[in-house]
């Protein structure tokens, strides 16, 4: 009985990096964030409770479009991203062996050496009006005039599929190896066709895998902040520039806190709604990512 | 081409580089015959089950079913059916959609699909295991699973790679006898494959004694048993002494072999080389501890147990015996005077020149 305390004083202890990091970098500011969201400025520095700042959200149309079109983007994204994840998810985890599992894997992890910043920069030399592939597109005569491929929303679409990638391969790969060869032999000897295999046997089993790395690559596309900006310019029109120009250009803190109270609410019920369609579990998935 | 075999296979050969895994096989299955192809690891059974199955190509030859070539056809399109080792049942699906799978594959109705399911689980004894989870049945009833998904189907041909190795042995007992009983019930032709020869010679009505990529032998258990044509089969198959030696014709037209101690051993055979080996059942030894009631056997030999090794109805003596290197093994019946044989004991061994078969080595 006597070595109870010292027990859990050796748990706390353990436990006290864990509980420091969650509290003071993640319950703690969200808490602020939350009491500042609900605080409305009557005068200077003086503040009362209300909640006149998520009512702005819905009575400006640019504020809530623009929230509703960084969802959909986002989502769109993460569709797109997981479509061309997949085929090389499963040459990765099926066909290739050896050194060339390696290689490859580490030719998809070697673009985040570099910064976020500067591989987005790297898109813009490619795609602005005097960059790489307009020259190109002049010099094979394609194109008479110098062509603007910046600024629009293809353009962050592409930027914000290249930066996902990763994250929706790693899972989906991790999820495909698990698959018996003999499940997916069985599948054809029993008369499936390639497409019955892959819609009934592999893609059911790479289920947590999907939802993993879906989840992951939509919360990294909706908290994205340098991509639109620099590859979409005023375009861009990404819920975290609004949250930005709100702390920053017009120093309305409670209603920044307001709108980043929002995008975090409407990451989780997208990620809710994910998890519901797909019959997961959050737990299985997370055991995949 | 005879119209009642289910499966021909001509000249088979399959190469990787320059390795023949399977050189030069031919063989025929009867419709519903229940045939097995027996022989070690990495003997080339498992590649030639893949070949008829259409995983493998085969390099060379032709593989028919009910006559038709089946050369260029994929796995899917072939009137095969395959129960894996692993039995590669589908997790992701229940029971139910696991038998149903297949008939859906075919673009059979999903209610009817559902109902012949459910008519065939109630045929391997798995009535209203539909819904149940695959993960949620025992190895008895996953084996079942397996067979059943694959007779849903009808098909000509049943492929089973060794689907009794995953189970323990009381079990695979059971299963044995099951299995032989769904074939006939079905009168589905059966290619099985195996390394355990007790399997093979309890189901079977032929089996196929492969070696290196070539098959040693095709003929019924009991033939493969009583007249091994290959010194391969004759160790291969049951339980046996083998023994070392010099050949030279003997008197009555049996064969002497000479061993290394000098003893001189008469058995039967065809050996045109000196080299040669000799074989014979532990069952085929005669024990006794009145050495006259041996006397009308050409080979007689004195011993000493040297160990009783007890197990039931199998139990067996192996007896130290003067000129031969390695003791003799002998059956030692439960029920005679012997069973309460101890280490130590004096005992006299003899057998027929009949049940001794010599080879060239």
């Amino acid at each position: 009985m006597s070595r109870k305390p010292f027990q859990s004083l050796t748990l706390f202890l353990l436990l006290a990096p864990a509980i420091l990091w969650l509290g003071l970098l993640i319950v703690l500011p969200h808490l602020e964030i939350l009491v500042l969201s609900v605080s409305e400025r009557v005068a200077p520095r003086v503040y009362t409770f209300g909640f006149g700042n998520y009512l702005e959200f819905f009575t400006e149309p640019l504020y809530w479009r623009t929230f509703a079109r960084t969802a959909i983007m986002s989502i769109l994204v993460t569709a797109i991203t997981l479509v061309l994840a997949f085929p090389i998810a499963l040459y990765i985890a099926r066909v290739a062996q050896g050194r060339l599992k390696a290689m490859l894997l580490l030719l998809c992890l070697l673009p985040f050496w570099v910064s976020e910043l500067v591989r987005t920069l790297g898109w813009m030399i490619l795609l602005r009006e005097t960059g790489v592939i307009s020259y190109m597109l002049r010099a094979v005569g394609l194109a008479q005039q110098p062509v603007e491929l910046l600024y629009n929303d293809g353009a962050v679409i592409l930027g914000l599929v290249y930066g996902g990638l990763l994250f929706m391969i790693v899972p989906l790969a991790n999820a495909l190896e698990s698959l018996e060869p003999s499940v997916v032999e069985a599948g054809f000897d029993l008369g499936g066709s390639r497409w019955t295999v892959l819609r009934r046997i592999v893609i059911p089993h790479a289920m947590p895998g999907i939802v993993a790395g879906s989840i992951i690559v939509f919360m990294l596309t909706v908290g994205n902040f340098a991509t639109p900006v620099l590859l979409g310019g005023k375009n861009g029109l990404w819920f975290t520039e609004q949250i930005y120009a709100q702390f920053i250009t017009r120093f309305n803190w409670p209603q920044g806190a307001a709108f980043g109270m929002l995008l975090l609410m409407l990451s989780s019920a997208i990620v809710w709604a994910g998890l519901r369609l797909t019959g997961q579990s959050l737990g299985s998935t997370l055991k995949q990512a | 081409m005879a119209q009642s075999s289910d499966l021909d296979l001509v000249n088979v050969i399959k190469r990787f580089g320059a390795y023949a895994a399977v050189n030069d096989v031919s063989f025929s299955v009867a419709s519903g015959e229940f045939f097995s192809i027996l022989g070690p690891s990495g003997c080339g059974k498992t590649t030639l089950m893949r070949m008829i199955a259409g995983f493998e190509h085969p390099t060379s030859g032709d593989i028919r079913i009910r006559g038709k070539s089946m050369i260029g056809v994929p796995a899917n399109k072939r009137p095969v059916n395959m129960v894996f080792q692993s039995l590669a049942l589908f997790p992701m699906m229940s029971v139910g959609e696991n038998v149903a799978y297949g008939l859906a594959c075919r673009g059979v109705p999903r209610a009817e699909a559902e109902e012949r399911a459910n008519r065939m689980l109630e045929r391997v004894g798995l009535k209203g295991f539909g819904d149940r989870r695959v993960t949620a049945l025992s190895g008895g009833q996953r084996q079942r699973v397996a067979i059943a998904r694959c007779l849903v189907l009808e098909p000509t041909l049943v492929l089973l790679d060794e689907p009794l190795g995953a189970l323990d042995l009381k079990l695979r007992e059971h299963m044995k006898i099951e299995l032989k009983q769904l074939q006939a019930t079905f009168n589905t032709t059966f290619v099985y494959i195996t390394h355990d020869q007790s399997e093979a010679l309890v189901m079977s009505d032929r089996i196929a004694v492969m070696n290196q990529g070539r098959f040693e032998q095709v003929g019924s258990p009991r033939e493969l048993y009583h007249d091994p044509a290959t010194p391969f089969v004759a160790s291969f198959v049951g339980e046996t002494n083998r023994w070392q030696g010099e050949a030279a014709p003997g008197p009555n037209g049996a064969i002497s072999v000479r061993l290394p101690s000098g003893t001189v051993v008469q058995g039967q055979g065809r050996v045109t080389d000196k080299a040669s080996l000799a074989f014979v059942r532990p069952e085929a030894i005669a024990l006794a501890q009145d050495p006259s009631s041996l006397s009308n056997l050409p080979n007689r030999f004195e011993g000493r147990v040297s160990a009783v090794l007890f197990d039931g109805a199998n139990s067996s003596l192996l007896i130290d015996t003067a000129g031969f290197d390695q003791p003799v093994r002998a059956v030692l019946p439960q029920a005679g005077p012997l069973a309460g044989i101890k280490v130590g004991a004096p005992i006299h061994v003899g057998w027929t020149a009949d049940a001794m078969k010599v080879f060239a080595a």
